[in-house]
Formats: structure tokens, C-alpha cells, sequence
């Protein structure tokens, strides 16, 4: 069939059936194609619109100012300003090593830095997170903005952004009330209202920042953005405002607070005074502080180390957790309850000797007078602090009236004040100590908590509201931080209303003038123990001094101040509130191992209620 | 013209019919028409998905300026001028190619470039023109069809350099290339169970490809276009994003320079390989319909010049060089719509890039030349 030589007329038709086939396949093939696209474009394109629009739409949340907070007088105690942050975008960054090394030589970081760099990129690893820039340092000096902006443009995916940063005017001085706030970490992200903290990068971390959590923080706006590939926002579709969050203000009177600062010294310790009327706490303090803005962003390790190193404890919060012996300053709340069990009266006198002996015990409770203070009634034993009054006093009582009368003036249990991370100190009973040493009650034992030693321990806030219920005769105020609040709803500041209590009742009226008056000989007759600042004080002062063993001296052995070594001296301490007539302030002052409470703590007492009695009437007439 | 007395010295007498002023500079005006408005259409795309950049244009209109000139004066050169020297192109166009992997340069992990000191060049490029050349001039000195003897030794022209370009690796040309081979093969008429047995054959050695040819990246390529949900954020995501693109466009386009899949970056490769999902995206349907005709149009004008010529030789060239353009077509669409899997193959004159265009204007240069250089009154 197939010719020997070649016909060009059978190739010709050969070749044209072939390429008319081809057109055939050709056109079959672009049917096929334009079917295909009918279908996506046409039959299928209601889907792929909506694919399409979850690709460039996004919902990008509007974090909320967070509140500021001010002391009673409209001082700034934390704010939030605008700083400059260097951020990196890793998807962005086409050599990440790279990139490092050469932005080290424009702007400097540290290990640290680093570090938690790092950490962030690894959090934000999954999802749209991984789009999200990290930043490498906070707080850029303008200098060093400039520096990057002039060569910006070599680093790809690394810009400098201006962002909201807490910041805590006074530093060390309120640290330990308001607290800080810190970047939310993995368990706090479990915890929270994701919804809520969308774009929020911080949350409370102690203090007045994480007690009122809910109230500084608001609610967060959204904005509907279109955005491309990598996520850069090309244009807002539609927006909604964040809620800022409220303003705070407290109780707190920094003035005050700097005073009481400055009357400390170098001394360890706290100060905790309280308005009795109000319950509003007018000054908190701790002492060694430390920079709350140093928590803001993630504290260096090295920072850390420093604090939490130093034997001066700078990060232990003195006035809520430090849990110490209250010593001779129950002595009035003692005398009470033994006016109401009966126990005693005014004018009943005990002698002493110097010590002490429960019958048909051989240990002897020595008074701190070693002399003793001879033939002792209730009065002179409150203004010259006798132990062995308290002794007899206790031992008749016993433990259990003790409790029950101390615990109505609060110790034992929380103060329940508006703040973050408050103990309970300790008020011994025959139960506890059942429960958790498995022991039964020693009468000896009563005797310690009898002058405020033993297992007995409070607070510096406790100590004060004890003392603020005691300036009140009985009512009992909640101890308190927050004064006023300022939303952006309602334009004023909205006065926080004071909460009492109860009252703590008592079957003679006039036992709280009786043990007040010899609360204002302490101060003011020649042989109370704070007669120093009672002298020449313009206003009556209610007081008592206190004396709380860190070293347990043995039988026989001799208290030596100076051969000790500081950290066992004696604490001192001092409960005061005044003007007696009519209490304005109530205070709780301890000084660790500051030795004696007339001539230590009472003096930084006295000058916090010279200022806040004297200084502020003065002000006021001026 | 030295056509002209070409033409002369064959007898032909110019006063028997008018010749066009077209026809005396070798120019095909439907076929220089339709690449025109082809060209012309991918600028317009081009534009948009270059996200506006008047650089970007201006390049690529150098480009097809420089194309068109190459069509130009492809198509002055008499085809029989070219049979002859087709022998040495197709023995330079191998050596390069052997050469590649033993003195070629890499870029961006394949091999396939030859550095010739004063630039480089890229023999798989020209072997897309130059085997349809050997095939149809090897098959044009016998008789057709061809004989089962020289059927073997044409298969084995097409075969050795495919293996040689699969290898640098570069799935597309080879794919290309061995179906211009085989256009050819079909085009000279053999038979129906010889394409059957080939077509068996090509099935069989499929595995062997497989395991033996293809990178790991290129087997993921297939995997992921037989599954592309399994890796969204992958290999698979060049495909959905470009099915949304395509999808979203519907019937009349989301507007010129208003695709949102393009203008916000969600399309990779847009201005490259994915360009047509830009089109669908911004024109619809209706600008996909567009741009198919133009192609069908373009395709037909070949297949038809193909029939007219008068030898064996250029009927055969002009059809294979006709169903690369087509080739290109089909996979490019294909791949960028999903019915095909992911080769790097540009949309023929539309894409960004000059090369492939280059040698295609080339190819349209010799169709021309081939409708141009018919001894008209034998017609």
C-alpha cells in the first residue's frame, strides 16, 4: 500500500487530514479549558469570593488605654507613655543572623534582649502570631531612633514603633502598693478573657495593677482592616473605639508616703498609716524598695538576681507579707479584754519583781526591766510596757479568752484591703496548734502571746487597723486603697464609699477612755516609753511602744545590744493614732532590727503625723 | 530583494498576480495581528500584576520590541536555507546540552546554563526549536509515513536530549519538547497503533521517570496537585491561592488593577507563571473567553499555514512549531487552573520574562517565512 517513491499528493492529504485533526484536539482541549473556567469563575464563584475575602480581611483589635492611677490628690503614680520600641518581623527578614549582627552595631541589646527574643518568636511560631512583629528593645533614646531611621532601609522587616509603655513616676516609692504590670505570659494567657485582652500585650502582675485588673484595663476596639500577604494593613474598612479603662485613685498620699520614706532612712521596715474614720489608708510603705519600671518589660536576669539576692530583701513586701511578733503593742488590747473578762480594774495592782513564775513551774518570765517595776496598776503598766502585769494578766485569762477578744480587732485573719497578695499573720489558739504542731497548749505559751511574742505574729497592716478600730472605740472600718474612680462614661471622679465593719461592743463605755488615756501617757507622761516625742507634740498622741524578739535569749544569759549581730536584734515597734480627741490618723510603724521602739520607730511615727496633722492644717490656713 | 531573484531564477512571472507589499517583507498579517493583540493584552495584565510598576513595563516592552525584530528576520530566511544548517544546529544544540552538567552554572538548583564568556545561554531554550527542525527534516527526505527504521531513529532524536533536559532537572522544556517531537511524529502520519503503542510505552516508563528523573521537590509538586489541601501553607498554596483568584474573578472581573488576590500579594508568581490568574481575576469570564480566542485564533492561523505549505519539510515544521505554542498554552492554563500539576512554564507572551518569548517570535518568524516563500502559482 505504501508507495516506494514519494507522492506529494498523498502527503499533502496525508498531512492535512493529520493537521485538521490537530485543529480537532486543539479545540476540544480550549473547550475543556473554558469549561474549567466556567466553573470556577462562574458556577463556583460565590465560594472563592468568600475564600477570597478571608484572605485580605482581617479584624485587628484596638488595645485599651489602660487607666492611670493618682494618689488622693491627683499625683500621677503610674501612666502610660509613649516609647519606642525596635521590632522585628521574622517572616520579614530575609537573614535573620544576618540582620542581628549588623542592627548590633546601630543599636545595642543585650544577652537578656535577646534572649527573650527569641522566646517570643518561638510563643508566636503557629498561626497568624507568626506575622506579628517581636520586639527586640523597649525604650529607645531619640538618639538611637534617629541613628536607625537614617539607615532603615537596609533592614528589611525591622522598624521602630511607638507604643504604649507603663511607666511609675515615683519609682521605688509606691512599688510595693501599686505593683507593676508585665508582658501576659503563657498561664496568664490560659486564664484570661481572650476576647477581652485581644491586643493587649500586659496584665497586672502584684499590687494595685493586678487587684484592679478588671477596671485599669477597658475593653478593647476593633478595626476592620484589608490586608495584604504579609499582613501590612493597606486600608481600614471599618473601626470601632476602645474603652479606655478607669482611672484609679487611691487613699494613698504620696506627700505622705515620702515622709514616712524619708523617716526611715536606711532602715528596714514598713510604715502603714490609716485615716480611722474612712478606713482609707493615707500612707503604705516598705523599706528597701525597688523600680517597679524595671518589671514593665520583662526584668533583666541580672537586675533579678540583684534584688532577689540582696539580704536587704528589697522585693519583700514588709507591710502585707511580713508577718512579725507585735510584741508589747497588744498590751492595750490586752488591758481591755481583761477590763471586759473581769480579769482586772484600773486601780487592781500586781507587784513586780522582775519576772515572772507560773506555780509549780521552775521558768522564769523576766520582765524586760530586769529591776522590775515594783507595785504596777493597769495605767503604769501600759506606760511603762510591764511584762509582768501582761504575765499575770494572760495567764489568768487564758488563751482562749485571748483569742476571741484579739481576733474582733482583726489579727489572725486577713485585713481584707483592696491589694494584691496579703498574709494573714498568725493568732495562736489551742485548735491551731493541735492541727499543725500536733502538741497540745502550754500555759507558758500563753504568757508570750500575752506581751505580743511566741507564735503570735501580724502584719504592719493589721497592727494599724487594729489600732484605727481601737481610735474609733469599737467601729470597725475596711481597711482600704481605692478613693475615687474616673471613668470615660461619667466625666467627675466617683467617690468610693468607705465600708464599716461592725462595731466591736463592749459592756463598759468607759474602758476605752481608760486604756486611751494610758495609751497618751506613753507620749506624754515622764515615764512612757515614747515620752521623747510626746514632749513637745502640738496635738495628743496616743501610743505604744513595742519590742519584738528575733533571738530567743537563754535562761540567765543577758540581752546585749551591741555584742549582737544587727539582722538578731530586736525589731522596733510603735502603734500610734492622734489627735486622741478625735483620731485623724492611725499609724503602725516596724523597724527591723531597729532595737528600741521609744527611740526608733517612734520618732518616724511623729514626723508622718507632724505632717499630715501640722503641716497640712498650716498649708490649709496659708 | 534577494527573494526576489530567488523567485526569478525559479520562472516565476510577477505580473501574473499582484503580490502584496505584506507578502514581499514576509509578514503574515492575520498571524503579526493576533500576536499583536496578544501581546498587547499581556501588557495590560502585566501592568496590573507588576503592581503598576512603569520599570517593569518598560522592560518588558523592550522585550517585545526585541521579539518582534527576531520575528522579523526569522521570517526573511528562506526554509530550505534552514534544512540545511538544521543537521549543525541539532549536533551544537546536543554538545551543549552534555555540556551543561559538566560546565553549566546553576541558579536556583538547576543547571542549565552554558557561560560563552560573552553571555549565557541556555540550550534547552533553542532545543525547543531546533528538534521540531530535525524531526521534520529527517522525516522529509523519505517518503511518508514513515518507516518503523527511521520512526525508531526520530524517536530517539526527540528522546536523548529530553532525557538530557529532565535531568538539569527541567520538567517543563522536556515536556514541551518531547510533545513537539511527538506533534511532528503525528503530523507525519503514522499510524494509529504505532501513537497507541507510544502512548503505552510512554505509561510504562511513567514509575521509572518517576523514581529515576524527578526531584524530590517535583514529586511533591504532583503529589500536592493530586491533594492540594494536604499542604496549604506549602506546595499546595501557589494552586489554592491561584484557584481563588481565579474563582473570585467571576463572570466580568473584580476591574483592571483591582484584583484583590494580586494587588494584595496573596498570588505568587503573578507576574511570572500565575499571571493568568490575574487576568482571571481582574477581566472575568469574559476576558479568560478574551484570551482564549486570541490563542485558538493564533493556533488555527498556524495549523493552517502548516496546510498550505507546498513541501513536506515546512508543512511538518510549521505544524510542530504551531503545537509548542499550544503546548505552552494548555500546560500553563492547566497548571494555573488546577487540572494539571505545577511545572515552571511561562503563559506563551504574556508572562514576564523575555526568553521563552524570544524564541517564539522566532518560531512565528519561521511560520511566516514558510507562508511567504510558497512558489504561489503552483498553488
Amino acid at each position: 500500500m505504501i508507495p516506494a517513491l514519494k507522492d506529494h499528493h498523498f502527503e499533502a492529504i496525508l498531512f492535512r487530514n493529520r493537521a485538521t485533526l490537530a485543529m480537532v484536539l486543539v479545540s476540544l482541549v480550549i473547550l475543556m479549558l473554558t469549561i474549567r473556567m466556567f466553573n470556577l469563575q462562574v458556577t463556583q464563584h460565590d465560594h472563592f469570593t468568600t475564600l477570597s475575602n478571608d484572605n485580605r480581611v482581617h479584624t485587628v483589635p484596638i488595645p485599651p488605654p489602660r487607666g492611670n492611677i493618682y494618689d488622693r490628690n491627683g499625683i500621677l503614680l503610674a501612666e502610660n507613655r509613649t516609647t519606642f520600641r525596635l521590632e522585628i518581623t521574622p517572616t520579614r527578614v530575609p537573614d535573620m543572623l544576618d540582620t542581628l549582627q549588623r542592627l548590633s552595631q546601630l543599636i545595642s541589646y543585650s544577652k537578656e534582649d535577646l534572649e527573650r527574643f527569641h522566646q517570643e518568636i518561638r510563643l508566636n511560631r503557629r498561626g497568624a502570631r507568626r506575622f506579628n512583629p517581636v520586639p527586640l528593645r523597649f525604650s529607645l533614646t531619640t538618639e538611637e531612633v534617629a541613628r536607625f531611621e537614617v539607615s532603615r532601609h537596609q533592614f528589611p522587616g525591622v522598624s521602630i514603633n511607638d507604643r504604649q509603655t507603663r511607666h511609675y513616676p515615683l519609682h521605688n516609692l509606691t512599688a510595693h502598693v501599686i505593683g507593676y504590670i508585665g508582658r501576659i505570659n503563657e498561664e496568664e494567657l490560659q486564664q484570661i478573657d481572650q476576647g477581652g485582652y485581644r491586643g493587649s500585650e500586659y496584665i497586672g502582675k502584684t499590687g494595685i495593677e493586678h487587684y484592679y485588673e478588671e477596671m485599669l484595663h477597658g475593653t478593647p476596639g476593633i478595626r476592620q482592616v484589608e490586608s495584604n500577604v504579609i499582613g501590612r494593613v493597606i486600608r481600614v474598612l471599618e473601626e470601632s473605639q476602645p474603652t479606655p479603662g478607669d482611672d484609679l485613685f487611691l487613699t494613698i498620699d504620696s506627700k505622705l508616703q515620702a515622709v514616712a520614706d524619708e523617716a526611715m532612712g536606711d532602715y528596714r521596715g514598713a510604715v502603714v498609716a490609716i485615716q480611722p474614720k474612712t478606713g482609707g489608708i493615707l500612707a503604705m510603705l516598705s523599706k528597701p524598695s525597688f523600680n517597679a519600671n524595671l518589671f514593665v518589660n520583662g526584668i533583666s536576669s541580672r537586675d533579678y538576681q540583684e534584688l532577689r539576692d540582696s539580704g536587704e530583701r528589697p522585693l519583700f513586701n514588709r507591710f502585707l507579707q511580713g508577718q512579725y511578733p507585735p510584741g508589747s503593742t497588744v498590751k492595750p488590747l490586752m488591758a481591755l479584754a481583761g477590763l471586759e473578762t473581769g480579769q482586772i480594774t484600773a486601780d487592781k495592782s500586781t507587784f513586780c519583781n522582775g519576772w515572772y513564775q507560773i506555780k509549780g513551774y521552775k521558768h522564769k518570765y523576766r520582765d524586760w526591766k530586769k529591776r522590775g517595776h515594783g507595785e504596777t496598776d493597769l495605767d503604769k503598766a501600759i506606760v511603762e510596757s510591764c511584762d509582768v502585769y501582761f504575765y499575770n494578766l494572760a495567764y489568768s485569762m487564758g488563751i482562749d479568752a485571748i483569742n476571741s477578744y484579739l481576733s474582733q480587732f482583726g489579727f489572725g485573719r486577713l485585713s481584707g484591703a483592696d491589694i494584691t497578695g496579703e498574709q494573714p499573720g498568725l493568732l495562736p489558739s489551742r485548735q491551731w496548734k493541735e492541727v499543725n504542731r500536733e502538741e497540745p497548749w502550754y500555759p507558758g505559751e500563753t504568757l508570750s502571746v500575752g506581751i505580743g511574742q511566741g507564735f503570735f505574729t501580724a502584719t504592719p497592716l493589721q497592727l494599724s487597723s487594729a489600732f484605727a478600730t481601737l481610735a474609733n472605740q469599737g467601729e470597725q472600718i475596711q481597711p482600704h486603697l481605692l478613693y475615687a474612680t474616673r471613668s470615660t462614661r461619667i466625666e467627675n471622679p466617683q467617690l468610693q464609699k468607705y465600708a464599716s465593719l461592725g462595731r466591736i461592743t463592749i459592756k463598759e463605755q468607759s474602758n476605752w477612755d481608760q486604756i486611751h488615756d494610758s495609751m497618751r501617757r506613753v507620749a506624754h507622761s515622764s515615764h512612757g516609753t515614747a515620752r521623747k516625742i510626746g514632749k513637745r507634740s502640738k496635738y495628743t498622741i496616743a501610743g505604744k511602744t513595742g519590742t519584738a524578739q528575733v533571738f530567743t535569749i537563754k535562761q540567765g544569759d543577758k540581752y546585749d545590744e551591741k555584742s549582737l549581730p544587727e539582722h538578731l536584734r530586736d525589731h522596733a515597734l510603735f502603734v500610734a493614732f492622734a489627735p486622741m480627741e478625735d483620731p485623724e490618723i492611725a499609724i503602725a510603724v516596724i523597724v527591723e532590727n531597729g532595737g528600741h521602739g521609744g527611740s526608733v520607730a517612734a520618732p518616724i511615727a511623729k514626723q508622718v503625723m507632724d505632717r499630715y496633722l501640722i503641716d497640712y492644717t498650716q498649708e490649709g490656713a496659708g | 530583494m534577494s527573494s526576489h531573484s530567488a523567485l526569478d531564477s525559479r520562472g516565476v512571472d510577477h505580473t501574473r498576480r499582484k503580490i502584496s507589499l505584506a507578502f514581499r517583507l514576509h509578514i503574515d498579517i492575520p498571524l503579526l495581528a493576533g500576536l499583536l493583540l496578544l501581546t498587547t493584552f499581556g501588557l495590560l495584565v502585566l501592568y496590573s500584576a507588576g503592581g503598576e510598576d512603569p520599570e517593569m513595563l518598560t522592560r518588558q516592552i523592550t522585550r517585545v520590541a526585541v521579539a518582534f525584530t527576531v520575528l522579523f528576520v526569522a521570517a526573511q530566511i528562506p526554509p530550505h536555507w534552514l534544512k540545511i544548517i538544521t543537521f549543525w544546529l541539532f549536533m551544537i544544540g546536543l554538545l551543549m546540552l552534555i555540556a551543561v552538567p559538566l560546565a553549566g552554572e546553576s541558579h536556583k538548583g538547576a543547571q542549565r546554563w552554558l557561560n560563552l564568556g560573552v553571555f549565557l545561554i541556555q540550550p534547552s531554550e533553542m532545543m525547543k526549536l531546533i528538534i521540531p527542525m530535525m524531526v521534520a527534516a529527517y522525516l522529509s527526505e523519505h517518503h511518508l509515513p514513515p518507516e518503523p527504521k527511521r520512526l525508531l531513529a526520530a524517536t530517539a532524536l526527540i528522546i536523548f536530549p529530553v532525557l538530557l533536559i529532565a535531568k538539569q532537572p527541567d520538567l517543563g522544556t522536556s515536556i514541551l519538547i518531547a510533545s513537539s517531537g511527538f506533534f511532528v511524529l503525528f503530523l507525519a502520519g503514522i499510524s494509529w497503533r504505532i501513537i497507541a503503542g507510544l502512548a503505552a510505552s510512554a505509561a510504562a516508563l511513567l514509575p521509572l521517570f518517576w523514581i529515576y528523573l524527578m526531584k524530590p521537590y517535583q514529586q511533591q509538586r504532583v503529589l500536592t496537585f493530586l491533594d492540594p489541601e494536604s499542604d496549604p501553607r506549602g506546595s499546595g498554596y501557589h494552586i489554592i491561592q491561584s484557584k481563588i483568584a481565579i474563582g473570585s474573578g467571576g463572570g466580568f472581573g473584580k476591574g483592571w488593577l483591582n484584583g484583590t488576590q494580586s494587588q494584595l500579594e496573596f498570588l505568587p508568581e503573578r507576574h511570572t507563571d500565575f499571571i493568568f490568574a490575574v487576568l482571571a481575576e481582574e477581566f472575568g469570564f469574559w476576558g479568560v473567553l478574551i484570551l482564549f480566542s486570541l490563542y485558538l485564533f493564533i493556533i488555527f492561523r498556524g495549523l493552517t499555514i502548516a496546510i498550505q505549505a507546498q513541501e513536506t519539510y515546512t508543512r511538518l515544521l510549521a505544524g510542530g512549531i504551531t503545537m509548542i505554542f499550544f503546548t505552552y498554552f494548555f500546560v500553563n492554563v492547566g497548571m494555573v487552573s488546577g487540572l494539571l500539576p505545577v511545572v515552571g512554564l511561562p503563559l506563551p507572551m504574556v508572562s514576564y520574562g523575555g526568553t521563552s518569548m524570544v524564541t517564539l517570535m522566532a518560531a512565528f518568524g519561521i511560520l511566516m517565512s514558510i507562508q511567504t516563500h510558497r512558489r504561489l502559482l503552483d498553488q
